[in-house]
């Protein structure tokens, strides 16, 4: 497939890997480098990246997964809008085995809950149009890669008089996320793979803080091998040569200002929440989107009575230290053996973008635990 | 969750609701080009152009130029290895 195929040559990944191991050893230290965007760590899995760079080279897998950081409490949230008999719940497939505090949306639906996977969030407008009796709610979740969508959908329904459809928005944004995780103690970094999509709509420009502020280095990265290849080596000759900039490998699709029609869309209909909750996180001021006043007939949380609760991860579930990079997923207490795919207890082990289901997927540990043996010096338990 | 994926608007199948046909790797599907579309690209001139598609929308055009640069320098890095 056109620019897809061209980025998976293996005589190219060898090369860029040959320049990444040269410039690693002029690095007297040990480098953590954050990917930040789940597509990336999803990437980097599918195709062994990791277990192929220098020992000296640490991939730290960082909050960049929507359904990652989803808090049970508006899992809990949605699944009490499923209960009312007169909607029809509309949701992306990714939401579905997400764990809320008793049951996830699949085992509503196997409940009898009426909820609907889409591909697009128009197609809840198409729904709406078929169903008049019913209320439609779209539970709108992702960063500002997905809120143009949904702004536009909003827009749409606007447009075209359609009264029975709301979005619960659980839209978040990635810029107060990498303030928040720059601003934690517990976190050293030394630059970061920044996120391809988003950047596609947000632009270049709002990452300039982190060179400036806080001097990382950050490579805005596309998803393809060679792309995040090539994105370490950009970082490490930043590192080399000691400078801390933002770069763009991703400027087939990345412009320093962004998509101005889906930013244009987004803030017409979005205001910036004060706070929101981020799972493994807490909460992070103006870090979620919520939807403007003169829309308000399209806010779910406006409509109707949302219980709004707030409920603590389970006890033996670590997502939150392994969301900040502070623990791998094979040294949590419940990695594989209580928490699998098939029964997550966190949510990085639901979403194939989540670091615990890449590792759970894509094993790799002994290689992936050798390394961090190398690194430490002391044995690190595979079990 | 932000995952996006190349195609090739094929066909405008409605210019006022800004709705295309794209064809991706054979697939052809009918996605919202509101994201592209401004004075410049009015609809009927999307025609051709490769775009990134996500959730149904095409969300940001490829820039054919910049993607050839790109495999051009890794070119360069291959071309002293072989």
């Amino acid at each position: 497939m056109k620019y897809v195929d061209e980025f998976r040559n293996p005589e190219k990944a060898q090369a860029l890997q040959k320049e990444i191991e040269k410039l690693s050893q002029q690095i007297d230290k040990h480098l953590k480098i954050m990917e930040v965007c789940g597509g990336h760590t999803h990437s980097i899995f599918k195709y062994g990246i990791e277990e192929i760079l220098p020992d000296n080279i640490e991939l730290i897998h960082g909050p960049g997964c929507p359904v990652c950081v989803m808090p049970k409490g508006r899992i809990d949230d949605a699944i009490a809008l499923c209960q009312n008999p007169n909607i029809i719940f509309t949701t992306f497939g990714d939401a579905m085995r997400v764990p809320g505090s008793k049951t996830s949306l699949l085992q509503a639906k196997a409940q009898g809950a009426d909820i609907r996977m889409v591909y697009s969030p128009l197609d809840s407008l198409k729904i709406a149009k078929e169903n008049p009796n019913k209320e439609i709610v779209f539970f709108g979740l992702g960063f500002e890669t997905t809120a143009p969508s949904t702004a536009f959908t909003i827009l749409q329904a606007a447009a075209e008089n359609i009264t029975n459809f709301s979005l619960f928005s659980n839209h978040v944004l990635v810029i107060p996320a990498l303030q928040a995780l720059l601003d934690n103690p517990d976190l050293e970094l030394d630059g970061f793979v920044g996120p391809g999509h988003v950047s596609m709509v947000i632009g270049t420009d709002p990452y300039e803080f982190i060179s400036q502020q806080y001097h990382k280095p950050i490579v805005i990265s596309g998803f393809e091998p060679l792309d995040i290849f090539q994105s370490i080596w950009m970082l490490l000759k930043q590192i080399v040569e000691n400078r801390c900039q933002v770069e763009n490998q991703y400027n087939r699709l990345v412009e320093p200002t962004g998509n101005k029609n889906a930013l244009a869309a987004m803030n017409q209909v979005f205001a910036i929440r004060e706070k929101f909750e981020w799972r493994g996180l807490g909460e992070i001021p103006n870090s979620g989107f919520k939807i403007r006043e003169e829309y308000a007939q399209f806010d779910a949380e406006v409509k109707f009575t949302i219980p709004n609760l707030k409920v603590p991860d389970h006890k033996a579930c670590q997502c939150g230290e392994i969301l900040k990079g502070v623990l791998k997923p094979w040294e949590c207490k419940v990695f594989g053996t209580a928490c699998t795919p098939e029964t997550p207890i966190g949510t990085c082990m639901v979403s194939s973008e989540g670091a615990c289901a890449a590792y759970y997927k894509y094993g790799r540990l002994s290689t992936m635990a050798k390394k961090a043996e190398k690194k430490a010096k002391v044995p690190v338990p595979l079990g | 969750m932000c995952l996006g994926i190349p195609g090739q608007i094929v066909e405008i199948t409605n210019p006022e609701h800004k709705l295309a046909m794209v064809n991706v790797g054979g697939v052809k599907r009918q996605i919202n080009i509101a994201c592209i579309v401004d004075e410049q690209h009015p609809p009927e001139k999307c025609i051709g152009d490769w775009v990134l598609v996500h959730v149904g929308f095409a969300m940001n055009r490829i820039n054919e130029q910049e993607a050839a640069e790109t495999l051009q320098l890794l070119q360069e890095i291959a071309q002293a290895y072989t």
